[in-house]
């Protein structure tokens, strides 16, 4: 079920206070971040973002299409290095 | 033969059935369709007189997207995820299923007829 409009998005208070600074300022600095389950929000657009995904901070560049996604889903917390030799060589035809 | 959005309805159906042969209707909207026209929905389709067809042809237009535009519709939509590279774009790329579903067994539909892997004897 989603969220009741009422609400509002939920971003986390530090992320969104975080990014209306950068985005009032004029260097664009990539803001380091755990917090994979805020929503991106219009204020958001135009600035990097360093999500952490387990391991690393990956940099996400906020786009206009990304509104209303969670950071997380832009940094991917999995890799498939593909299935055993054989496969990979002369699996896919 | 009643043609509405590019589809030919099945002759020998009703209509409630019939008009679910178009991409974008089904048993819902077509019930819905022939009682805002107020359409003897047990009625067959090719019974349909040119006016009730035309009609049905100007509301499916006008109020909801079928055929060809839906399908764009959806389209567009998986691109823009495929776009932001979100993970559901991704899930998408990589032919998988989307929704969280498991993809260890099972899946074949996102993933295909099975490509059996020769496993090494021990």
């Amino acid at each position: 079920m989603s969220r009741s409009l009422k609400k509002g998005a939920f971003v986390d208070s530090h992320v969104l206070s975080k990014a209306q600074a950068m985005a009032g300022s004029d260097k664009k600095q990539p803001i380091k971040t755990w917090s994979r389950r805020s929503t991106i929000v219009p204020d958001m657009v135009g600035l990097t973002f360093s999500v952490y995904n387990g391991k690393q901070f990956l940099p996400v560049y906020v786009s206009e299409n990304m509104v209303g996604h969670k950071l997380g889903e832009f940094a991917m917390t999995r890799t498939f290095r593909g299935h055993r030799k054989t496969e990979t060589a002369g699996g896919k035809k | 033969m009643a043609r509405i959005a590019g589809v030919d309805l099945p002759k020998n159906k009703t209509v409630e059935y019939g008009l679910t042969a178009i991409y974008g209707v089904g048993l819902f909207t077509a019930n819905k369709v022939c009682a805002q026209l107020g359409i003897d929905k047990n009625k067959k389709c090719d019974d349909l007189t040119e006016e009730e067809q035309g009609k049905i042809r100007h509301l499916l237009e006008d109020e909801y997207s079928v055929e060809g535009q839906l399908r764009a519709e959806v389209t567009l939509n998986i691109k823009r995820l495929l776009d932001i590279g979100c993970y559901r774009g991704i899930r998408h790329r990589k032919g998988l299923p989307v929704r969280g579903q498991r993809s260890r067994t099972n899946a074949r539909t996102r993933k295909g007829p099975k490509k059996t892997v020769a496993n090494k004897k021990k």
